[in-house]
């Protein structure tokens, strides 16, 4: 049934978890509007036979509508919205949820091209590889105007906005190729703006990481330190240690040390997780979402910082794990631990 | 005019020859006159705007580059949106018939402010010719949206297009003004608000959202201008800017503009469904309220052309809530329309064809409307040819329909004189069929993931491509033969009489064409207007089918 539908309505082949899903809730929204058209068309094509004009000059009775029928004209069509309301709704907080433990990739848009960055250093352009089968988490952003990271297989789509992170995931189900387009007008070339996603076998995957990782240091292109250690090379070189500590002191800045999912005042009421899209905005816009207690000095580093740049600095914050809580009462030294 | 047996004769006076001469039209105060002038410049404008949607369906017969390159295009569907939304459907029905017909039908001898209502016809000439000359001149590649930050970007020429649009705002809003305060004030004894026709109400409306609305728009655009020129730091997220303030604001505009377009077209229809099935409307009071819903909470809907831009959860849910209800109002006329055929007497006119093509438009364009309004599936077809196939069957079909339909049904009473039926009927069916054959594959081809404003797309979406370009042919041809046939009727069409369809509608009480003045002597407004349940009074005028 499934098949037979998704093929008479034209839609593409269900290559993400959130495809079956979305082609649910069409299905459902096609067939109810189908049969209430032809009911329609039908009581319509049945009164314009039985009450065709038959004199010239006929007279009609005048007909008011009762109010139980009027009651039943608003109630039945706003019950079927509301209910594919709910339904649609639950499935886009679904689709706005990573899973813990999402493969993280960072997306950037530019005219006309998307590039993909793994944390772990490989950097690809107009190809990306996952694994099938395990969550992939998106941020996404923009080098110039509004993109939009779109994949018909996927029924995924989450626009690109220059000086912003936008967040979205999926699972790819099998293997195979799917093709990425761009849904946001862009420009000249906005209709060869498309890229490829290559999910692979999970053990594939690996091997192709292992291979791009080895072919990189062999080029000397890429990076043989762990990515925490870039991060932090990326942070000196950047300059974030002037306002920002890894050992918990407040300065200019939060203290990095622990910050990763930590629940944050904002200056402007409310707090705030710092999850890795609130890390990233931060360093992009980071009069946004102002944590309370600190000025508005910090810079933008939209455009200064690469994606892989930022996905580095990101995984370094990360690794700085809260200190532990110092024992209370006692009074004789404490060793505290530095590092990890 | 010879008169043979019972035919009707032209009347001796009437509006279009009580003074002649170009210069007497061009300084007339005569809301008759101007509503002639503006439906005269905007089927200019829909020519000019239909050309180029033919001129895009061509270079889309076959993917790579068939007859322009790709800024062409994009320009080319820039001029298109920006012509057909702001040049010809936002101003379609409410300056043309709403200007005709909103005095007749309240008994006023013109609109509250006639010079007024001039300089707004004005506005809209200066505004038009600027925004053409503008994009014919250098083109822009925006589209009609104009977000940020591409529109601050663009190396194309947007600051006379955004001006040109900005003066056709003003134009919207004066007559916006003129509406609003002649139905408060010119009302003739005897018409009580309860009373007014449904077109009457339709049009109120719709002025009430474009005079609240329209600033906006004429807001935004000058912030875009500012961008542009003194890059102050709005939307320009280096300096500081919010990409996504500007779709705040245009869709805080844009969204009710929807309704700017099709509230006068459910006027039409009102008027015309109860009209060619002699019946009185299966209930008036819902009717009237459903429009004022609808122009109320079309207010606060904007957001659901933002799911996808990363808009919290949250606020994607209570927009697509909100616009849920706005379709429940549009549903209740659907079927108070369907219902208020039951029992009547229905003649299957060419205006009644138009109204059957209307409501199966409305139905379709509707429910693809709140198939985009469910969060989770706009995922998928945001942005798709879903997107452009669901607000060409609202905001283009049904208007077109409702503004066909209007345009033929009034045109014995603008002009005197009738069209040939059957022709008429013929033509409509053409155009409805042609305009399912364009659109419907849209539909299907955003099922499949092909995004709007592509020039070139990947070679399995051509077939649906191919289907939707022939159908755009069919429609292109019927417009062609109802503009000769219509443009033959001015002069050779047979005399209408005063009221050549048996309407209770007010307008038809007085002559067809009317007198300058409208009423020669101010007729009694004791029956309702749309009450079929007694003869007419004098006599039946009416027509055998």
């Amino acid at each position: 049934m499934n098949d037979f539908l998704r093929r008479i309505l034209f839609l593409p082949e269900q290559g993400s978890t959130l495809a079956s899903r979305v082609d649910g809730i069409h299905y459902f929204i096609i067939i109810t509007t189908f049969i209430v058209g032809a009911g329609i068309g039908l009581t319509g094509f049945v009164f314009l036979v039985r009450y065709r004009r038959r004199q010239a000059h006929a007279l009609t009775p005048q007909i008011e509508a009762p109010a139980w029928l009027e009651a039943i004209y608003i109630s039945v069509p706003l019950s079927f919205f509301l209910l594919w309301g709910a339904l649609g709704y639950q499935d886009y907080v679904w689709s706005r949820t990573p899973p813990e433990g999402a493969l993280d990739v960072y997306v950037t848009g530019k005219q006309w091209m998307w590039k993909f960055a793994h944390p772990d250093g490989p950097g690809e352009v107009n190809v990306l590889h996952v694994p099938a089968g395990r969550p992939v988490r998106l941020l996404i952003t923009s080098r110039d105007v509004i993109h939009s990271f779109y994949v018909p297989e996927f029924r995924l789509k989450m626009d690109a906005l220059p000086g912003r992170y936008t967040e979205t995931w999926f699972e790819a189900v099998r293997p195979g190729r799917y093709q990425v387009l761009c849904a946001e007008y862009c420009g000249l070339d906005h209709s060869h703006m498309r890229a490829e996603v290559v999910a692979l076998a999970p053990a594939e995957f690996e091997a192709w990481r292992a291979q791009r990782k080895g072919a990189e240091v062999a080029s000397g292109a890429g990076v043989s330190e762990p990515l925490v250690e870039q991060g932090r090379a990326v942070a000196t070189r950047a300059g974030c240690f002037q306002c920002h500590t890894v050992d918990g002191t407040p300065h200019i800045g939060p203290t990095w040390r622990g910050l990763y999912l930590r629940e944050e005042p904002l200056a402007s009421g409310g707090t705030i997780r710092a999850d890795v899209a609130y890390l990233t905005e931060s360093m992009m816009d980071p009069q946004a979402k102002l944590v309370a207690g600190f000025q508005p000095v910090m810079p933008s580093f939209q455009g200064r910082l690469s994606a892989a740049e930022v996905a580095s600095l990101v995984e370094f914050i990360q690794s700085l794990r809260p200190e532990r809580p110092v024992p209370p009462a006692a009074q004789e030294p404490v060793y505290e631990p530095r590092g990890r | 005019m010879s008169l043979e047996g019972a035919e009707p004769a032209m009347p001796e006076e009437h509006y279009l020859n009580s003074e002649r001469g170009l210069w007497s039209w061009l300084t007339t105060h005569d809301h008759k006159r101007i509503g002639v002038m503006f439906l005269a410049t905007l089927l200019c404008t829909f020519l000019l705007g239909g050309v180029y949607a033919l001129a895009l369906r061509v270079e889309l017969l076959t993917p790579g580059e068939t007859v322009m390159g790709r800024l062409a295009y994009n320009r080319a569907f820039t001029l298109h949106g920006v012509i057909m939304v702001w040049l010809f459907l936002i101003p379609s029905i409410p300056t043309s018939f709403g200007n005709f017909l909103v005095p007749l039908m309240i008994g006023a001898r013109d609109v509250a402010f006639p010079r007024l209502n001039l300089a707004s016809f004005y506005i809209f000439i200066l505004g038009a010719v600027m925004t053409v000359w503008a994009i014919l001149q250098g083109g822009v590649d925006t589209g009609w949206t104009f977000y940020t930050p591409f529109s601050t970007a663009t190396g194309t020429d947007v600051m006379p297009v955004l001006l040109g649009v900005f003066v056709v705002g003003f134009s919207t809003i004066l007559t916006g003004l003129n509406f609003i305060t002649t139905v408060h004030t010119m009302r003739a004894p005897g018409v009580g608000w309860m009373k007014l026709p449904l077109f009457v109400w339709a049009i109120y409306g719709t002025s009430i959202i474009q005079v609240l609305a329209t600033p906006v728009l004429g807001m935004v655009l000058v912030l875009v201008a500012l961008e542009r020129v003194a890059g102050v730091g709005l939307f320009d997220p280096a300096r500081g800017g919010d990409p996504l303030l500007y779709q705040h604001l245009f869709w805080f505009y844009s969204h009710p503009a929807v309704y700017i377009m099709i509230l006068p077209g459910m006027g039409v229809i009102s008027e015309t469904v109860s009209v060619f099935s002699r019946k009185n409307p299966f209930s008036y009071r819902v009717l009237v309220w459903s429009t004022a819903g609808i122009a109320f909470v079309g207010f606060l809907t904007w957001g659901h052309h933002m799911f996808v831009s990363g808009q919290s959860a949250l606020g994607a849910g209570t927009f697509s809530i909100l616009s849920m209800l706005v379709a429940i109002f549009t549903a209740l006329k659907i079927f108070t329309w369907l219902s208020t055929m039951y029992r009547g007497s229905i003649w299957f006119s060419a205006p009644f064809t138009y109204v059957l093509g209307f409501i199966f438009l409305l139905f379709f364009g509707g429910m693809s409307g709140v198939a985009v309004a469910v969060t989770s599936a706009d995922i998928h077809w945001h942005d798709t040819y879903f997107v452009v196939a669901h607000f060409h069957f609202i905001m283009v079909g049904a208007s077109l329909m409702a503004f066909l339909g209007g345009l033929h049904y009034w045109f014995p009473k603008m002009f005197g004189r009738r069209y040939p039926e059957a022709l008429g009927v013929g033509t409509a069916v053409l155009i409805i069929f042609g305009f399912i054959a364009t659109f419907l594959p849209q539909f299907l081809l955003g099922n499949m993931g092909m995004p709007r404003r592509y020039a070139d797309y990947p070679e399995r979406f051509q077939s649906l491509h191919v289907a939707s370009t022939a159908g755009a042919s069919l429609l292109g041809f019927g417009f062609l033969i109802v503009a000769i046939y219509l443009g033959w009727s001015l002069r050779h069409g047979r005399v209408a009489g005063r009221n050549p369809w048996g309407s209770r509608g007010y307008e038809w009480l007085s002559e067809s064409p009317p007198p300058e003045s409208n009423f020669h002597e101010p007729p009694s407004f004791s029956h309702r207007p749309h009450d079929y349940a007694e003869p007419e009074n004098p006599t039946e005028v009416g027509h055998a089918a």
